[in-house]
């Protein structure tokens, strides 16, 4: 129920900022439209804390996304360098990372490694994601587990 | 002051396409498929991002800075997607990743 009521919200703050409309009959009809759209997802057995994640804590969320930004400018600009150098200095790297946490921060932690340019993550089998990075710095740094220990603390389990 | 904020927002925006155009580059330069994967991540992530922003202060507050973020917030969360089954199915495909050789080579499954 928690679930369904924060889609609602969300869906109809959405509806809102994108219309930018506040006539009583379009608000009437972006309210029933929500609740049509709610009641999709409700028939499709899609909204549980999979599908709507309220249960990540949102100050922690938000100051894991400004380290991430951080970290994805700095990793941008090292990836930058190494392109335009002509030695073209890299070390492709295959390694396996631990991830021993439950699905969403599974699927946080691959979308973070991916999201910043030199690490992509090419695997997940048995709780260990596989690596592939464009430098054996980068592949290093990843190994400390820095952003694993922060995914952590974003996600609990449900 | 509205010439400071047209003169930040251009920084942006050329650096933004900076990093678009590096990662061009990168594809081209690059030696293998796995390897490109990285370049190609610089637009979506930092090249995007600056663009966005610059066009943002150009908008102000407005909901069409809204929907500018909501397009960059797309992007983020797309982008590690397509670029995950890209690699996938390159794996699949029994794609070889061209390594680095000073190191004993690590086994690739």
């Amino acid at each position: 129920m928690r679930h369904i009521i924060s889609l609602f919200v969300f869906l109809f703050a959405v509806w809102l900022l994108f219309s930018g409309y506040f006539e009583p009959l379009l608000l009437t009809l972006g309210l029933i439209s929500c609740a049509f759209v709610v009641w999709i997802a409700v028939r499709q057995d899609v909204v549980d804390h999979e599908g709507h994640p309220v249960h990540l804590r949102p100050l922690r969320w938000l100051s894991y996304s400004l380290w991430l930004v951080g970290e994805i400018v700095k990793a941008n600009i090292d990836v930058a360098k190494r392109i335009w150098d002509p030695k073209l200095p890299i070390s492709p790297t295959v390694t396996k990372v631990p991830a021993e946490m439950y699905e969403l921060s599974q699927v946080i932690y691959a979308n973070s490694i991916t999201l910043t340019p030199g690490t992509v993550s090419i695997d997940l089998n048995n709780n260990v994601i596989t690596v592939h990075a464009l430098t054996r710095e980068g592949a290093e740094e990843l190994a400390r587990g820095e952003m694993g220990r922060r995914v952590q603390r974003v996600g609990r389990q449900p | 002051m509205q010439l400071l904020i047209d003169v930040i927002s251009w920084i942006a925006i050329v650096g933004g396409s900076f990093f678009v155009v590096t990662g061009g580059v990168g594809i081209l330069r690059l030696p293998d498929f796995f390897t490109r994967l990285h370049a190609v991540s610089m637009p979506d992530t930092l090249g995007i991002g600056l663009i966005v922003l610059g066009l943002v202060l150009q908008a102000g507050f407005t909901l069409t800075s809204v929907k500018l973020l909501f397009i960059l917030l797309f992007i983020l969360f797309t982008g590690p997607a397509a670029t995950h089954a890209l690699a996938k199915a390159a794996l699949h495909g029994d794609v070889e990743p061209v390594l680095s050789e000073e190191e004993d080579a690590p086994s690739n499954s």
